[in-house]
């Protein structure tokens, strides 16, 4: 094994008592993508699952590998589809890359530094989580977003939402929704209107785009088929408007088991259920948009499948995953209804039941902590008849 | 009387190299040692001497914080040396036994009019009493107290374990008078059998039979109790190990110690997988040698299963309470890119991110690699797939870590033993290491609550 004997040689300096012992966690980070290390069991069980925390979070990657590049190829399209130049393909894909990569780079880059300082500060290794969080704040701006926003939303995420919280598996907001949460609040116009969803659209004079969720909000009519919102040819943020690729992602998470069903499967009833109720009540173009068409445009089956799923962020409990799907759906289609101000719901619908799910699962280990308690005063009662 | 008990959740992984249905006589060696560290939380006071002569029977020290425990020596010798460690903890007491044996000889009342007094005093006296430990806190039993059961497992469900209906073939009389013994001390005992097969022990009176079924860990003795009759706050139960019945039986019937040991030696570096008649504390590495371990890999020799067992040194003995005696091959190696989902479908993963699940027949041979890093908690759910009580194992972990004695309480840790938490220990894709934080938290327990 030539290339481990040229690392273990590389890592010396590294070693517990030599010079740069600080800095291990950095070099280790490294080290272990390329080898699953040599370490062996020294208490406890003698004998490990193959399953790591570095394989969950790369099937999440693999599960956004499909919505991320019909994303990438979606940008070309509507920037082509506007401009009414025509176009191969290959030109919609790379005029996407050219837009995309760029930001997905300062992402990475910027958050990966941040957890690499905190992990050398703190002395412990590098978590994965945030090859995952890195991935998904590009995939939910607008396309046009300044490459020092992206950054900046990323140092907010990354220190506020989650290290301020103690690190990985703390946190109590999903990370990659603070990251847009605090794009959104803190630059409006780069995150909302008609002119930020379509590549270029305030550099070319006629290039416009407006969100279906948008356009309905302020009373406009929409124009697009159920099919085009279902496969995603429409615009919105990079990675969120095609319901299909998404759909694959979810097949994955559920496949693998790395993405809890219920809280899909509690989501989509939610929402539709609370969609339902609106369609009968149908007092404007909001309620009276079909619940099923509220399922497939904007954010919702992209945030439901990756972001409302994330099990740090999410109620821990069997039971409180079901309370909180339902929730997320409810509330995100209240919000799209009741307030035009966000036409997006499901951004602030998830960070909000992220804030409740302690909560939620609070009240289901009390039951369970009563029931115990419960017992043990019967028995005792026995013993005392 | 039998009631029937369904586990569903849990593993039941098949692992090279189980033992054959074969039984030998351990190989002949004089070469023993008693390992105070089998004892968790006894502080061991010397009554002998390095070079003094023992009999079997006889004891060695007591326990310091309950005098009346006595740990007695499993054969008569020398006291050869006592091998201390860091803080002068004692570590092993080595043994050399004589080619004579003589036992410590007890005299014993009338069995038929023996009272649960006599019953509780011999069985202190003669060195019995290590063979009973209690719950909550999973230590030797408290002979003050009074249980309101005692539990014994003779259902075997962890990987490689031994097969109790094998170790106990022609031990049923001893067995009986045991449970007669055992419920004398006890309103009630419990014992659970397979409910797969004709177990030999469904004849067995005198006490609640219990036929089990599922996977590991469902011959967990306190998955057995949570589902019979849970530990409430203040309550004990006590917990014998099957062949122990049987050994406080034989005492019953001789008056001396019996520190009888069948063991299976099993794991995939093992040629001839099979049983062995042996005594507590016998060395092992004759025993190696005739079960023709590899002798060309790194091994680690496990006192106990795989999951929940101590290792030991290929030279060292036998432990106090383990039926087995499990090989492994040491996993000191990288792999390259192992983390990439579905990649080395050979290693077994309870996680769909692997092909493992495709084939739940398949026998796996691991070995002791730990697959990945410790990581942060991130994970929810995987606990609750491999833990049959109605405990919230996570919430628990959490509470011990942060040695939150009341939340611990609260949410059921009087019920469980370091034991119950292998299976999440090896499920963890965070590679927490649950057991270790479980006898911690039992130990802070001891100190604060008693």
């Amino acid at each position: 094994m030539k290339l481990r004997e040229k690392l273990d040689q590389l890592k010396k300096p590294f070693a517990k008592g030599s010079k740069w012992e600080r800095f291990a966690p950095a070099v280790n980070a490294f080290d272990t993508f390329l080898f699953v290390p040599n370490h062996t069991t020294h208490k406890g069980a003698h004998i490990r699952d193959a399953v790591d925390l570095k394989r969950t979070m790369v099937t999440v990657i693999i599960a956004l590998v499909p919505a991320l590049l019909y994303g990438i190829y979606n940008t070309g399209y509507q920037y082509f589809i506007q401009t009414g130049e025509a176009f191969t393909f290959i030109d919609a894909f790379l005029h996407g890359a050219m837009k995309i990569l760029p930001m997905i780079a300062v992402s990475y880059g910027v958050g990966l530094a941040i957890e690499f300082a905190f992990a050398v500060y703190r002395g412990h290794e590098v978590n994965e989580g945030y090859l995952v969080t890195g991935l998904l704040i590009p995939m939910i701006m607008p396309v046009d977003i300044p490459l020092w926003m992206v950054g900046l939303s990323v140092a907010f995420a990354v220190l506020i939402a989650k290290e301020a919280f103690g690190g990985t598996g703390m946190n109590i907001l999903n990370p990659a929704l603070t990251a847009r949460a605090f794009a959104f609040f803190a630059y409006p116009t780069y995150m909302s209107g008609n002119k930020v969803w379509v590549s270029e659209a305030t550099n070319v004079d006629g290039v416009s785009g407006e969100t279906i969720l948008g356009s309905l909000a302020s009373g406009a009519e929409v124009n697009y088929s159920m099919f085009e919102m279902f496969s995603g040819a429409i615009p919105g943020s990079i990675a969120e408007t095609s319901t299909l690729w998404v759909l694959v992602g979810a097949a994955i998470l559920i496949f693998t088991g790395v993405g809890s069903w219920r809280i899909m499967l509690g989501s989509v009833l939610g929402a539709a259920g609370m969609g339902f109720l609106f369609n009968l009540w149908g007092a404007n173009a909001l309620m009276d948009f079909s619940w099923m068409n509220h399922l497939i445009v904007g954010g919702f089956a992209f945030g439901v499948v990756f972001m409302a799923t994330d099990p740090v962020s999410a109620a821990q409990t069997q039971k409180g995953k079901w309370i909180y799907g339902i929730l997320v759906g409810v509330l995100c289609i209240l919000i799209r209804v009741f307030n035009p101000a966000y036409p997006e719901g499901v951004m602030l619908a998830i960070l909000l039941m992220n804030v409740f799910a302690p909560t939620i699962d609070y009240y289901i280990i009390e039951g369970n902590i009563n029931k115990r308690k419960k017992r043990s005063l019967k028995t005792a009662n026995i013993q005392t008849a | 009387m039998s009631i029937d008990i369904k586990i569903r959740k849990g593993l039941q992984l098949n692992l090279k190299g189980a033992a054959a249905n074969i039984i030998k006589q351990a190989p002949q060696t004089n070469n023993y040692a008693l390992k105070p560290t089998d004892f968790h939380g006894v502080f061991p006071k010397l009554l002998l001497k390095k070079g003094q002569k023992v009999k079997a029977g006889q004891p060695l020290f007591f326990s310091k914080y309950q005098d009346k425990i006595k740990f007695v020596s499993p054969v008569s010798g020398t006291l050869k040396e006592v091998q201390r460690g860091a803080k002068r903890k004692i570590l092993n007491l080595f043994i050399e036994a004589d080619s004579k044996q003589v036992s410590v000889k007890h005299k014993l009342p009338k069995l038929e009019s023996i009272t649960a007094e006599q019953v509780r005093e011999l069985l202190l006296e003669s060195g019995n009493w290590p063979y009973i430990k209690q719950r909550p806190y999973d230590v030797i039993a408290d002979p003050d107290r009074s249980p309101k059961a005692i539990f014994i497992s003779a259902y075997a469900t962890a990987p490689l374990a031994a097969d109790l209906d094998i170790v106990l073939d022609g031990q049923q009389e001893a067995f009986q008078l045991g449970i007669d013994m055992l419920a004398k001390l006890a309103p009630k005992v419990h014992l659970s059998i397979p409910s797969k097969g004709d177990s030999i022990l469904s004849s067995i009176k005198n006490c609640e039979i219990h036929r089990v079924n599922g996977p590991h860990p469902a011959g967990n003795v306190g998955v057995q109790i949570h589902h019979i009759d849970p530990v409430n706050a203040g309550e004990t139960v006590w917990t014998v190990g099957a062949e122990d019945v049987a050994n406080i039986g034989r005492f019953f019937l001789n008056g001396t110690f019996d520190a009888s040991r069948t063991i299976a030696v099993s794991g995939s570096p093992v040629a001839q997988p099979s049983y062995y008649k042996t005594t507590i504390g016998a060395s092992i590495s004759s025993i190696l040698k005739d079960a023709e371990v590899d002798q060309n890999m790194p091994t680690r020799v496990i006192n106990g299963n795989v999951l929940n067992g101590d290792s030991v040194a290929h030279d060292g003995h036998l432990g106090y309470y383990n039926n087995d005696l499990s090989i492994l091959p040491e996993g000191n190696r990288y792999r390259m890119f192992g983390w990439l989902p579905f990649v080395g479908s050979s290693i077994h993963s309870m996680s769909n991110t692997s092909l493992s699940w495709l084939f739940p027949k398949r026998v796996y041979a691991p070995d002791t690699n730990m697959n990945g890093e410790e990581r942060a908690l991130v994970v929810t759910g995987e606990m609750e797939r491999v833990f049959p009580m109605d405990i919230y194992p996570m919430q628990l972990l959490k509470a011990c870590m942060s040695q939150d004695i009341e939340k611990m309480e609260n949410l059921g840790i009087y019920e469980v033993a370091p034991e119950d938490f292998a299976l999440i220990d090896y499920s963890s894709s965070s590679k927490l290491e649950a057991q270790a934080i479980v006898r911690e938290a039992l130990d802070l327990m001891i100190k604060e609550v008693g």
